[in-house]
């Protein structure tokens, strides 16, 4: 009995936005199935007093004080971006592939 | 553009039951934004107010804004709800363009506030209505839809996105399924957020206004026939942006539902957008897919584990509520349910009472206000408080006819001059001369001119006919051009024909 089916990550894959071949679908189905199969091994060592936990620090209540700090000029801002208009992040077309 | 067959809401009314469920974000007003120091002000020049951090440039890492998460715990304290003694953010996974990070950090099973309740008051009834959570999270970006007809996604070349917004921090208010509203079910939904928006206003935390999103509203209705318990499936109209919005939404998709269920249809579960000019909803995305957001406990942010002495000293600061000010103004007024009411729905109150604390009597307060003010208004298709007159003003206009310096017809002239930017209410008299006429021997004359000239009504009255005096009367208000003493002048006319009442 897998971790994983091959079902869930073509699920994943169309969530991601990953367009997955069969033989892909295959390929990484089996490398995550053994990667979700060693880190369940956690759970052979982690007693019942262990409660799972998704942060590694003890911390809590880290925050900052709500006080205006320099942005970036939108050059700046923008200069990273493929494509600029209006000073604005330019993206292709929203709707259209489940459309 | 619809051609949808509606049902008409009594009969909807008679055979189905409306159950309702309310959606509100709230932008709160901090200076900086949710997880940086951009400034979080409304309306700046597009891509000024971004950094890395609210960009999700490789390397930057949030920081939680400790006054966002203040305000959220006072809400939920105004709420009446749980404060979370321990609670995460969450990354919701999506691929929209209106978030750089292609997640949005937010609150999933672990909400900072839970369990509470909002009163609100509908044709004198009291509705609870339960809140199911209280939660923060970050706004999104703006984007512009290129290309299109109507410049609506559908059909769009492409889009171009503002992030100014985004990061910007949104506190969401989810209600539990109102029940047992019946016919009222639009008006309840009015009510609920007309309440929460002053319930925001008074807590300070944001500036509430709907034209500008800062409070934004999906509703959620469902329709399940007479006589049975199993609700119907609903739909989630969004973005509703007035309150008269809000009520007429919910109107139509009970007309619209009531329709499709009495043919045989079935209500498909999707989201839905409200149209201003028509009233009327269409259908977005469908929700028959349940989306999968893959929500999972946000690893840049450590827990947030509100110290419960901050909790109790916040719920000790919190400040007089709506509904429990408005008893106490009524109370102080004397005011009758209907006219609180009425005061409640025209956004009067805090007029009438800053205009009652600087000296008028409150009746005339409110008479003015939801009398020639709210006519004025009405006309000018504005607020009441957008009005270009103070309370200090009006307050003075009721001392001036406290005084007996001018009469309610003066009165009226003066509020025209003052809203017509000619001054204050003592300039607006001075200048157009409308001090009443207190001269005795000046409205003994012009009554003497109006008896001579109107014998047959003055005869009358000497015959023992009283009420022939209102012709003289109102003789003497048309050659005073109204500036007479009404009371005043009767008197003086009943003396000089020698009757007396």
């Amino acid at each position: 009995m897998s971790a994983i089916t091959r079902d869930e990550v073509a699920h994943l894959a169309r969530l991601s936005r990953l367009a997955l071949s069969d033989d892909e679908l295959d390929h990484y189905a089996a490398q995550l199935d053994a990667i979700i199969v060693a880190v369940a091994k956690v759970s052979e060592v982690a007693a019942e007093d262990v409660p799972p936990s998704s942060h590694a620090l003890p911390i809590t209540n880290v925050y900052r004080p709500d006080q205006v700090r320099p942005s970036l000029t939108p050059q700046q801002a923008l200069s990273g971006a493929p494509a600029v208009e209006d000073d604005r992040f330019r993206v292709p077309r929203i709707l259209g592939e489940e459309a | 553009m619809s051609t949808e067959t509606l049902m008409a809401y009594d009969e909807a009314l008679e055979r189905f039951e409306p159950v309702l469920g309310m959606e509100v974000h709230v932008e709160l007003g901090t200076a900086s934004k949710m997880f940086c120091g951009c400034r979080a002000e409304f309306g700046g020049a597009p891509n000024t107010q971004v950094c890395p951090v609210c960009l999700a440039l490789p390397g930057s890492l949030p920081v939680a804004n400790e006054k966002a998460i203040e305000s959220t715990i006072r809400i939920g304290l105004a709420l009446n709800c749980s404060i979370a003694s321990w609670c995460r953010f969450a990354r919701k996974n999506y691929f929209y363009p209106d978030m750089p990070k292609n997640y949005q950090i937010s609150q999933y099973d672990e909400p900072l506030c839970t369990d509470g309740y909002l009163d609100v008051e509908v044709d004198g009834r009291i509705v609870r209505v339960e809140i199911e959570r209280v939660h923060l999270e970050e706004d999104t970006g703006k984007s512009t839809h290129v290309g299109g007809a109507t410049g609506r996604i559908q059909g769009a070349d492409h889009s171009i996105v503002d992030y100014n917004r985004a990061g910007i921090p949104l506190v969401e208010i989810v209600t539990r399924p109102i029940e047992g509203t019946d016919r009222l079910a639009p008006e309840i939904a009015r009510a609920y957020v007309a309440e929460l928006r002053e319930l925001m206003r008074a807590l300070g935390v944001s500036d509430v206004r709907m034209e500008e999103g800062s409070l934004r509203c999906d509703v959620n209705v469902s329709l399940m026939p007479r006589g049975t318990s199993t609700w119907g499936t609903r739909t989630e109209t969004k973005n509703v942006n007035s309150l008269r919005s809000v009520e007429r939404a919910v109107r139509h998709e009970i007309e619209r539902q009531g329709a499709i269920l009495a043919d045989g249809g079935r209500i498909i579960q999707e989201t839905r957008h409200f149209h201003e000019d028509t009233g009327a909803t269409t259908a977005g995305r469908s929700k028959e897919e349940a989306q999968d957001y893959r929500y999972f406990p946000e690893p840049d942010l450590v827990p947030i584990a509100p110290d419960p002495e901050w909790v109790e000293s916040l719920r000790s600061g919190l400040p007089e509520l709506p509904r429990v000010r408005r008893g106490r103004l009524q109370e102080e007024w004397g005011a009758s349910d209907l006219d609180m009411r009425s005061m409640h729905n025209a956004d009067a109150i805090d007029l009438v009472e800053a205009t009652v604390a600087a000296g008028a009597a409150p009746a005339d307060a409110r008479k003015w206000w939801m009398g020639e003010l709210a006519r004025r208004a009405n006309e000018a298709g504005s607020a009441l408080v957008e009005l270009a007159i103070t309370p200090v003003q009006v307050a003075r206009v009721c001392a001036m006819v406290a005084e007996g310096a001018v009469n309610d017809k003066l009165a009226r002239q003066v509020l025209e001059g003052v809203l017509a930017g000619e001054g204050g209410p003592d300039e607006v008299v001075e200048r157009r001369g409308l001090r009443v006429v207190s001269d005795e021997g000046e409205l003994s004359a012009i009554i003497d001119q109006v008896i001579a000239d109107n014998a047959a009504a003055a005869d009358k009255v000497r015959g023992g006919k009283v009420a022939a005096v209102g012709a003289l009367v109102g003789g003497v208000m048309k050659a005073s051009r109204g500036k007479a003493d009404a009371g005043r002048a009767r008197e003086l006319i009943l003396a000089k024909l020698g009757v007396s009442e």
